[in-house]
């Protein structure tokens, strides 16, 4: 008697399985097939300009494996040539100048954790709960270490003139994508990135070359960069006018709106990774963080928000990127109402959703950073809820 | 970081920080001597760009008017354009098809519960309008319309906004003069004085409240996508942690589907494998509105599976020109011939098709795209 895992031969204890050079580029197993990106078709008209979602249910830790990185793109993925790729910087600078990808790989380098956060993440939750998983709610996010070189090198190169105030980044693909950003930013800590997670960019994420603006919207981290310009004056483009706006209740909206606020959200248990056990000993866990520093601590509540305990920050603290967070409790397999709260290395603590909708109405789409809610059934089935 | 508006374009901003040295890493300890020595370095690294490389990318326009090009355009030529180049989605009205997004009307509707953001209700500048069709439309054909077209369209998304008259021309001299009605109700970013701090302080951990009642669930609305290979996973992780045996029943969305029939073993459509590899280049021009493969559903085109031999508007559901509902009455079929002189010259050839699409002017590249289809879509 006993568990046929064990008292059982199984295939792998018996047979030879594949050699090196089975997979040259590997893979995860087999039984891992359901970790992906997913999209929500009714979202877009296209899946060419749509987004999909991390699934941050399925990962751990802080990296974001490069393939479950969401993507977003709004002319489908630019198949770029590296050896026909070009940067250039013109504008108010002293020269105008243009880099192949071997001289940028010239420059010294960095390597620096960041997460990258679309501004409509949970914008399909302002509303109401909507959404049943994580990955759907808050997956515009993912979390990897880029390998790049400084932008204000490059931008010293070319010298830029004491009027440029502004750059704008444009991307080589068929939408062009254009954003403003002001120079402090561009001289402070953006990162014209070739690699992620020590490998090659993904087609996805704007192979061979793409901006990173770290803790601001991922709108402006341009891919496929292909030129930044210098000026005195925002261009006011269409991503940052007609959209990544925040539309107010009184009618008015807010422009520029770049930093992302302070966020958390409990990856498990959650309705796509629901309690498989019965009551018992059982791991929380989740990730947070800041567009403004970074996180020191999270609180999670189990009943609602009547009481709420600190949770365990493990792993890196890295300014600007994702945090993990766990909380290990016995379960007694009565109904639960989850919720996390992170406070970010400013002060600031993330607000409940009746707090956000109270100063910004329902209608702005972008920079939903409010605390999400999961009810927990006696099964263990989670859902996405709003609470009182 | 609190900017403040100097007036409607220019954001005032602290000093620059070009003569920093000492900027303080990312997020990671470094030496402070090693940074500075590579900040005071000039590296001589790429080259000087041409005149006409910076000409030939910079065509950005701001709303001050800098980078407009010379050109002129009417609301008459600019419907024309609309028509054939931008009706297929947004609407002859600008309404929009599907979920593509509405360009025209929505005036007075941003304090209402489902605002309508087009061009004449919420864009703050007519220079966005120029600078993104000049950029990135047609979707699928960036950067093939003239400076003279763009500026038609423009002008006729005014009209179709009523901003500006049917005889109506715009040019790069009247340009500036069009001022946006939502201009004014746009301010900058001000969540550091109204959120940072009301969000900012101590928090109750014990005792916060007497009562919790759930008020909304998203199972209700039920707009989840299905998963069923993940859930199928639960539930036999569920099932081995109960020490029971798995859970027999397979979803039904898991189900295979029927096998296909088993194509011919001397398939001709999919032997020229270079050709269909050539014709899939070719297809990217197509598939902003067709698709074609396992899978494809009519999109702002028709699917174009099972193509050869198909009656021409023979689709079900997909709404036609009554040019191609006059060919499908007739009898006309898709085959080689018919559907190479389609591509060759769409307009001329079915006079009247809401393929907005030039054609294709090499012969190879028309023979390759349908090799592509008829291998892709073979049913």
């Amino acid at each position: 008697a006993g568990d046929p895992a064990i008292t059982e031969m199984q295939p792998w204890n018996q047979m030879l399985g594949d050699g090196v050079d089975a997979n040259p580029y590997g893979k995860p197993s087999h039984y891992e097939a359901h970790v992906k990106r997913r999209s929500v078709e009714w979202l877009t008209a296209d899946p060419v300009s749509s987004v999909n979602f991390t699934p941050l249910h399925e990962l751990d830790g802080i990296i974001t494996p490069n393939g479950l990185a969401f993507e977003r793109h709004h002319g489908g993925i630019a198949d770029v040539d590296p050896a026909k790729h070009r940067l250039m910087i013109n504008g108010l600078v002293d020269k105008p100048l243009v880099f192949t990808m071997q001289d940028i790989m010239r420059f010294p380098r960095e390597n620096r954790v960041y997460f990258l956060e679309c501004a409509a993440n949970s914008g399909m939750e302002w509303r109401g709960a909507q959404l049943n998983g994580c990955q759907f709610t808050h997956g515009m996010i993912h979390n990897v270490m880029y390998t790049g070189v400084p932008l204000r090198y490059i931008l010293e190169e070319a010298g830029v003139k004491t009027n440029g105030k502004w750059i704008m980044p444009e991307g080589a693909d068929a939408s062009g994508m254009t954003r403003s950003i002001p120079i402090e930013k561009a001289l402070d800590d953006c990162l014209v990135a070739f690699k992620m997670n020590g490998e090659a960019l993904r087609p996805e994420q704007g192979y061979p070359l793409r901006l990173v603006v770290p803790g601001w919207e991922g709108n402006m981290w341009v891919k496929w960069l292909r030129r930044i310009e210098v000026g005195d004056q925002p261009w006011h483009h269409r991503e940052e006018t007609s959209k990544y706006t925040d539309l107010m209740e009184n009618g008015k909206a807010r422009r520029f709106t770049w930093e992302m606020d302070c966020k958390s959200v409990i990856t498990n248990p959650s309705p796509q990774a629901p309690i498989l056990h019965t009551k018992g000993h059982t791991v929380l866990t989740g990730v947070a963080w800041s567009g403004r520093g970074t996180i020191p601590r999270v609180d999670v509540t189990l009943d609602g928000g009547k009481n709420w305990h600190q949770a365990r920050m493990d792993g890196p603290s890295l300014d600007k990127s994702m945090h993990r967070f766990y909380f290990e409790f016995d379960w007694d397999g009565s109904p639960l109402l989850l919720q996390s709260r992170a406070h970010d290395s400013t002060g600031y603590v993330q607000p409940t959703k009746a707090q956000l909708r109270e100063i910004r109405g329902v209608n702005s789409i972008y920079h939903n950073n409010a605390i999400q809610t999961w009810y927990v059934n006696e099964k263990g089935i989670a859902e996405n809820v709003e609470i009182s | 970081m609190a900017y403040t508006l100097a007036d409607q374009f220019i954001v005032d901003m602290p000093a620059p920080l070009r003569e920093a040295v000492a900027v303080a890493p990312a997020n990671a300890e470094e030496p402070k001597d090693a940074t500075a020595r590579v900040m005071a370095a000039k590296f001589s690294l790429g080259r000087e760009a041409t005149t006409d490389e910076v000409a030939a990318w910079d065509i950005d326009v701001r709303p001050d008017g800098q980078g407009l090009p010379p050109g002129s355009g009417d609301v008459m030529t600019g419907e024309e354009l609309y028509v054939d180049n931008c009706a297929m989605c947004h609407g002859d009205f600008g309404e929009a098809v599907g979920r593509w997004p509405v360009l025209a009307g929505g005036q007075g509707t941003l304090t209402n519960d489902r605002p309508v953001k087009t061009i004449g209700s919420y864009w703050p500048y007519l220079s966005t309008v120029f600078d993104y069709v000049h950029r990135a439309m047609p979707f699928g054909n960036a950067q093939s319309l003239s400076d003279d077209d763009v500026y038609a369209i423009t002008a006729y998304l005014l009209y179709l906004n009523d901003l500006v008259d049917d005889d109506f021309e715009l040019s790069n001299e009247n340009f500036t003069e069009v001022r946006m009605p939502n201009e004014e109700n746009f301010y900058p970013d001000d969540r550091a004085e109204i959120e940072l701090t009301a969000f900012t302080g101590d928090v109750c951990m014990e005792n916060c409240k007497d009562a919790v009642d759930i008020t909304g669930r998203a199972a209700v609305v039920d707009v989840t996508p299905d998963d069923a290979a993940a859930r199928k996973r639960r539930e036999e992780a569920a099932a081995a942690a109960e020490g029971t045996a798995a859970p027999t029943e397979v979803a039904a969305a898991e189900t295979a589907p029927a096998a296909p029939a088993a194509p011919a073993a001397d398939d001709a459509a999919g032997g020229d494998a270079e050709l269909v590899a050539a014709g899939e280049k070719v297809f990217r021009k197509c598939k902003a509105c067709h698709a074609v493969g396992e899978g494809a559903s009519n999109k702002v085109g028709p699917h174009l599976n099972g193509l050869d031999g198909r009656t021409v508007g023979g689709v079900d559901g997909f709404k036609y020109s009554g040019t191609f509902t006059d060919a499908q009455a007739n009898g006309m079929v898709w085959n080689d011939e018919t559907l190479s002189a389609f591509l060759a010259n769409p307009k001329t050839y079915m006079k009247g098709t809401k393929m907005s699409f030039a054609g294709l002017k090499k012969q190879d590249d028309i023979d390759a795209v349908i090799a592509y289809i008829n291998a892709e879509g073979k049913e």
